[in-house]
């Protein structure tokens, strides 16, 4: 079965062509099986092709299914093809895994959305994209899928388009996205020039082999990793996802939580090669990471949204993921990115749940005390922020403490040191929200509390297997010090990532950096407790203290606005010039006097044009005559 | 015998007749008929020369020339009793639907 890998890609994208030509008279209830279905296919096959892929031995791999050639042109040329490995199997694995559950989630969700065809269309069509992007075996045909799901993330920003703010947030999802584009595709453009194949396993080759100057994989690895940067929203690009949250949860769940923002993380690991041989650029992307890691943290602090502070959460998160692959271990940073895909998506589809049960709110100043109203939601989403938090033995501590090991052991204190206070931010910021919503008092509108009622079990159903995953994902790659084989993820990416960056540390330090792990993780969540559960007037009197720090992070740093002045305004007001001075008065002009030349040439010419016949034989005639003394004379 | 220049001055003159009858008469039939003479004073032009020569092309241009004169003949008469019809003359000033 393993051989038939490649059709993971093409059920869901069979299932949307299906909707979108002919979902216009399919019954609702069709939509729903055929959407879910198509991806619980897909899974099925995902798995099956895992299970094949233990056997393969790692000499074979990765396995490549080519289908055809898809653009030839001279020297260059790239295959539709596709390619097993352990990396896209664990990718292909999540994306239709969660996103399975969250198809199942939005059928009760959507229930009595308008659009309901429409959204399942583009769901479907982002699972296509996505596994494109994750299963291609060249960069050409995964700048393909990296394209679609961007394209996909503006149609499901802009899901309800009717309202402005939703409408303008896909728009800036999609521009700030190009500019990380440009750079990407500059890059894929500096390994066909250099390299003459985009196929990854040509590439490694070439790397492998010395082709490939430090010099030339420093600028390739920046640009890939500007591009990283858009898609992952990390900084200086991150401004677009928490605008993203205007799109409809189980949307935020998946694409701006789960799958398509991790591409950035999946690429870089795909091209580690690269990176590693470059150093530099590994250096800036650890950095990267761990500045995006504990700014993010500090915005969600202050967020009174639900979805935001998640959203804030989620480029932090991506920034500890970015950690591991600065530092060389990839595994661990992928590692991550596979328990954030189940914690994270839990979070926003409870979050979806609670918003459901009080009737579309989103401000946790108006929640509160929903412990005893959301029997199912409080006991997942709980579960979600434990994971996130980093308490021991829930997936979200194996993978994080798996980072910030590697970051020690490498020798980055700095980088450590920021990860270690994200950590602590983190925590704090979960429970914050946790305490907010489900503690305390009951602080309900009206309105909302008339309708207050737990979700339905298709909604309710995902969660409880997400928060199964989120707790179990992380004993399949146990901490080193628990014995050197118990580390199965590592393992089974062994034959993708080079061995060789083996931490250097004794048992007790292993043991002491867990540790602190654990007790920064408390140490949050105590802080949250004590703030917000203890004594709730204390964070009034924290602001009242510290005024001028509270506003700086509730107005997020003023980077929207910052970026307002410095881009988008002069953007705008220099097409505007433009406009007026060149288009209207040169374009136009040149045009408009082309014109009016020729309607006065013609006026004047039309004179000779007498319209009696013996004129224009007078003309032949003397016309005959001067012809005929120029030749005899 | 007579000289072969005295037919080519019988067709210049001819020609020149055809040509100052054109622009002369205002009427299209007279203008027609002012184009057959110039059609025969080429004809006259082919046949002496041909005798001269001693040869037969010349002779079969004018074939030529009659028969397509004939065909012109038949389509330019329609042409002027359409004219007629419409405008109920056919003088030349009263045709200048092209004037610019």
């Amino acid at each position: 079965m393993t051989e038939y890998f490649w059709l993971i890609p093409f059920i869901p994208g069979a299932s949307t062509l299906v909707l979108a030509v002919f979902g216009k008279w399919l019954p609702k209830k069709y939509v729903s099986y055929q959407a879910c279905l198509s991806v619980l296919a897909s899974f099925v096959i995902s798995v099956v092709s895992f299970l094949g892929l233990l056997k393969v031995s790692p000499e074979n791999l990765p396995l490549v299914k080519t289908l055809f050639g898809w653009i030839i042109s001279g020297v260059f040329s790239a295959n539709l093809s596709f390619q097993l490995d352990p990396l896209s199997t664990i990718m292909a694995l999540v994306v239709t895994g969660v996103g399975f559950l969250i198809h199942v989630y939005s059928v009760g969700y959507m229930a009595h959305d308008k659009g309901y065809t429409r959204y399942f269309t583009y769901l479907n069509l982002f699972t296509f994209a996505m596994l494109i992007l994750v299963m291609a075996s060249n960069i050409v045909l995964m700048f393909v899928g990296w394209e679609g799901v961007g394209l996909c993330s503006y149609l499901l920003i802009g899901f309800w388009f009717e309202k402005d703010s939703a409408a303008s947030a896909g728009k800036k999802a999609f521009i700030v996205n190009r500019i990380g584009d440009a750079a990407f595709i500059l890059g894929i453009f500096f390994i066909l020039i250099n390299l003459g194949s985009g196929e990854f396993r040509a590439i490694n080759e070439a790397i492998g082999g010395g082709l490939v100057s430090q010099g030339l994989a420093t600028l390739i690895a920046l640009l890939l990793f500007v591009g990283a940067t858009g898609k992952s929203a990390q900084i200086p690009l991150y401004v677009w996802l928490p605008d993203a949250m205007e799109g409809p949860t189980p949307v935020s769940a998946l694409i701006h939580a789960a799958t398509m923002v991790t591409a950035g993380v999946y690429m870089v690991s795909r091209m580690n090669l690269l990176f590693t041989l470059s150093g530099v650029a590994a250096q800036v992307v650890a950095l990267v990471g761990a500045l995006t890691a504990i700014y993010a943290a500090t915005m969600a602090l202050t967020q009174n949204d639900i979805k935001r502070v998640l959203a804030y959460s989620t480029i932090s998160q991506i920034g500890y993921m970015f950690i591991g692959c600065g530092v060389g271990a990839y595994a661990a940073g992928m590692f991550h990115l596979y328990t954030h895909a189940f914690f994270k998506s839990l979070l926003f589809l409870a979050a979806g749940s609670v918003m459901h049960a009080l009737s579309g709110e989103l401000d946790m100043r108006k929640m509160g005390g929903l412990r005893k109203y959301l029997p199912l939601t409080y006991p997942t989403f709980l579960i979600g922020a434990i994971a996130i938090a980093g308490v021991p033995f829930l997936s979200g501590f194996f993978s994080k403490d798996a980072i910030l090991t590697q970051a020690f052991a490498q020798r980055q204190y700095f980088i450590w040191a920021l990860g270690i206070m994200g950590a602590v931010l983190t925590a704090f910021y979960m429970f914050r929200l946790i305490f907010l919503t489900f503690f305390g008092q009951e602080r309900l509108d009206a309105q909302a509390r008339a309708h207050l009622h737990e979700s339905p079990r298709v909604m309710t159903l995902p969660l409880v297997i997400l928060a199964f995953f989120s707790v179990l994902a992380g004993y399949v790659g146990l901490p080193v010090v628990l014995g050197e084989k118990a580390n199965l993820f590592t393992r089974f990416l062994e034959p993708v990532f080079q061995p060789g960056h083996e931490a250097g540390l004794t048992m007790s330090m292993e043991w002491l950096l867990i540790l602190i792990s654990v007790a920064v993780a408390l140490c949050g969540i105590y802080i949250a407790y004590l703030f917000y559960l203890k004594s709730p007037h204390s964070p009034h009197r924290l602001v009242s203290r510290f005024p001028r720090v509270y506003k700086l992070l509730y107005n997020k740093y003023y980077v929207d606005e910052i970026y307002n002045a410095v881009f988008v305004n002069p953007t705008v007001k220099g097409s505007e010039a433009v406009y007026d001075n060149f288009d209207l008065k040169v374009i136009d002009g040149t045009i408009n006097g082309t014109a009016a030349a020729t309607g006065f040439t013609g006026k004047a010419l039309s004179l000779f044009q007498s319209g009696l016949v013996k004129d224009y034989a007078l003309a032949l005639l003397l016309g005959v005559i001067l012809f005929l003394g120029y030749l005899l004379l | 015998m007579i000289p072969i220049s005295y037919f080519f001055v019988l067709s210049i003159v001819l020609f020149a007749l055809g040509i100052l009858a054109f622009f002369i008469k205002r009427d299209l039939i007279t203008m027609f008929m002012a184009v057959e003479i110039m059609l025969n004073a080429a004809n006259l032009a082919f046949i002496a020369l041909a005798k001269a020569a001693g040869s037969l092309h010349g002779q079969v241009i004018v074939f030529f020339i009659i028969t397509v004169a004939a065909a012109e003949a038949a389509v330019g008469l329609a042409i002027i009793l359409l004219v007629f019809r419409q405008k109920k003359s056919i003088k030349t000033e009263d045709m200048r639907l092209m004037k610019g």
